[in-house]
């Protein structure tokens, strides 16, 4: 918590647009907005199945309670202003791409591929440099993993350049 | 009360016996862990408990439950970071009492008010659920769904952080509900032609995504964080002295904590917190806190296991969570086709009692467990983030994809981990998402089945006494956080 610190007295010079909050509630609105859009275009059932509420209704009442509830967020925002985090770091950054790399490789080569890819970019980037942990921790635990379930629950992984061997 | 005595059936059972040891030992093991907990835990032992027995498996899930609410307290004192947010308030006397070189006196402490805590809050389940159980015989769909409103507005007005950002995150957690075939028309709602989704969006991708998945992200940010550890010789049991300043602390922490976790709301880390400023409140010499009071210790510990069993009372009897570990042991209970309630007291007593029996004996066990092996179980924390974290991926990658075998599941996963970090990082509680999620049919079921027999006449809500009193309180629950910064 030490790294927190107060927008009002920080941020005076910055612009409205550029406090979290504004973003926040900003994203928060636009998101709400675009799937309210969407509740328009569900079915709508005639009189005799409708069981109380058209099947829109339920999501459109909850997305404007979402919205109403962001704006009096943001407005209680100006005169206490939320606390502002310190900038994310790259070991941040690198692990949101690391699930990238995850999704791609999981869909287009290899599931265990993907996990195994993501654990060793994972540990490296976070300061790992040994090489019998890091491949402990790509190859041998995920292969642990992958045979427990793979056994234990019956499961059957998707299929890839690497598990296909698996399975012969 | 004549099913009393199926509270000694576990004893019995060789099999539960073995549950319950494993369920203790992993629930200590994520317990000491910062980040993990009960709650993640519970989600990724989920699959696994597919291949037990419904009582096992919920045996296990609720030794997981008390055990990890009690092993946060290991890292809250040797290490000062809370190993659940339960232990919050734990390390606030616990760590500075540890600096003074009493690690083993301050984890005595916690050991003993833990168990009391706990056995005291299973006491409370034994007697309370039954009661409440046959109150809600006189619930029909109108009144489930004013509880359902007065459950998620509880959650807003006692739950850690803004009551705004609360409201918000548990509209979110129904609104992802409803995702799917709506369940009494069958429309697609939400589903942008992706076929995955019409069957919604399960528990475990959220529960996985939000819990552990965005902790990974935090983690991502503190890899240069280090940690002052405290070394532990042994842990000693409170001396004679201790227990003359701390047990009125203990019985008012336990009730402080049992009746806060028989509300939804965080259980276990709310009731930390109050019965933390209680303790303080009663002391003779508050002065002492924060400088490594024994009172703080026992006040925190006491009161985060009491509401282990509090928040049972709820999920079992009405099947409405108190807290997120037991919305994930609801979901345990639901995936194995036990369906809570009133019914279930009538038709399952030997399950219930089994349940109630198996947490008395996890209370007793994780203090021979914490006892003699906290020194062990906080040798675990020495384990560093670097390699931790991978393997935390693996297995909630795999065990999310296990429940349905469905790729879709495990991106929905990680997209929940990316709003859950961004969510906590901006002041929104992850957990009123989760209770959202898991009360979202109910209210919107109810509400539906409501307006039927009312014949869409939205008033008549207001005939039903049991409904309109859980609307009343369901305002003053709103209108407390106002109340509380007026004072």
């Amino acid at each position: 918590m030490n790294d927190v610190h107060n927008e009002k007295g920080t941020n005076k010079s910055l612009s409205l647009f550029f406090k979290s909050s504004f973003i926040v509630s900003a994203v928060i609105i636009v998101i709400s907005s675009i799937l309210l859009y969407f509740t328009f275009t569900f079915d709508i059932v005639p009189p005799i199945l409708n069981r109380g509420i058209q099947p829109a209704t339920f999501p459109k009442a909850l997305l404007i309670l979402i919205i109403t509830l962001t704006l009096l967020t943001y407005f209680i925002s100006l005169k206490k202003p939320w606390k502002s985090e310190k900038k994310l770091p790259n070991s941040f950054y690198i692990t949101l791409l690391s699930f990238v790399v995850f999704i791609t490789v999981s869909k287009f080569l290899d599931f265990f591929l993907g996990i195994a890819l993501l654990s060793i970019i994972v540990s490296y980037f976070w300061g790992e440099r040994r090489v019998t942990y890091l491949i402990m921790v790509s190859i041998i635990f995920p292969l642990i993993v992958f045979v427990f379930f793979e056994t234990i629950l019956g499961l059957r992984f998707p299929p890839g350049i690497i598990t296909n061997l698996y399975y012969g | 009360m004549e099913n009393l005595g199926l509270i000694f059936a576990p004893l019995f059972s060789y099999k539960l016996l073995i549950v319950l040891f494993f369920g203790t030992i992993f629930g200590l093991i994520l317990g000491v862990l910062p980040g993990l907990g009960p709650t993640t835990g519970g989600a990724l032992i989920l699959p696994f408990t597919m291949t037990l027995d419904p009582l096992s498996a919920i045996v296990l899930l609720t030794a997981i439950y008390c055990a990890g609410t009690y092993g946060g307290a290991i890292t809250a004192i040797l290490i000062n970071t809370p190993g659940t947010p339960a232990a919050a308030a734990t390390c606030l006397d616990g760590y500075p009492l540890a600096q003074k070189g009493e690690a083993g006196r301050a984890l005595g402490m916690a050991t003993v008010s833990s168990v009391i805590g706990g056995i005291a809050s299973v006491i409370v389940l034994i007697f309370f659920a039954p009661l409440l159980a046959n109150l809600a015989y006189e619930f029909g769909q109108p009144e489930y769904f004013a509880l359902a409103i007065f459950g998620l507005t509880m959650l807003a007005s006692i739950g850690e952080g803004s009551p705004i950002k609360n409201l918000i995150a548990g509209a979110f957690g129904i609104l992802i509900s409803t995702v799917g075939k709506d369940f009494m028309t069958s429309i697609d709602r939400f589903t942008f032609g992706i076929n995955e989704l019409t069957e919604g969006i399960g528990f475990i991708p959220v529960v996985v995504g939000l819990f552990a998945i965005s902790e990974m992200l935090t983690q991502s940010t503190l890899i240069n964080q280090i940690f002052n550890r405290v070394a532990l010789k042994a842990v000693k049991l409170p001396s004679i002295d201790d227990y003359k300043k701390t047990w009125k602390t203990i019985i008012r922490s336990s009730g402080i904590g049992s009746f806060i976790g028989v509300l939804p709301a965080e259980g276990g880390t709310v009731a930390s917190l109050i019965g933390y400023a209680e303790a303080k409140r009663w002391s003779k010499k508050p002065e002492d806190f924060g400088k490594g009071s024994i009172e703080g210790i026992a006040g925190a510990e006491a009161a985060n296991n009491a509401a282990t069993g509090g928040a049972m009372v709820p999920t079992l009897a009405l099947g409405i969570p108190g807290s997120a570990t037991t919305a994930v042991i609801l979901t345990g209970l639901i995936i194995h086709g036990v369906r809570p309630g009133p019914d279930l007291f009538r038709e399952q007593p030997e399950f219930l009692y089994g349940i109630f029996g198996s947490m008395l004996i996890a209370n007793i066990l994780f203090f021979v467990l914490g006892f003699f092996g906290a020194k062990i179980f906080a040798r675990i924390t020495l384990v560093p983030n670097k390699l931790l974290w991978p393997m935390i991926f693996a297995v909630s990658v795999c065990g999310t994809y296990s429940l349905n075998q469905s790729i879709i599941d495990v991106w929905l996963m990680l997209l929940f981990g990316v709003i859950g970090f961004f969510m906590r990082r901006y002041g929104f509680s992850v957990v009123p998402v989760i209770i959202g999620l898991i009360l979202g049919e109910l209210v919107e079921g109810t509400l539906r089945q409501s307006l039927v027999i009312f014949d869409g006449n939205w008033l008549m809500f207001l005939q039903r006494p049991i409904a309109l009193t859980f609307f009343v309180l369901s305002l003053i629950a709103l209108s407390f956080p106002l109340i509380k910064r007026k004072k």
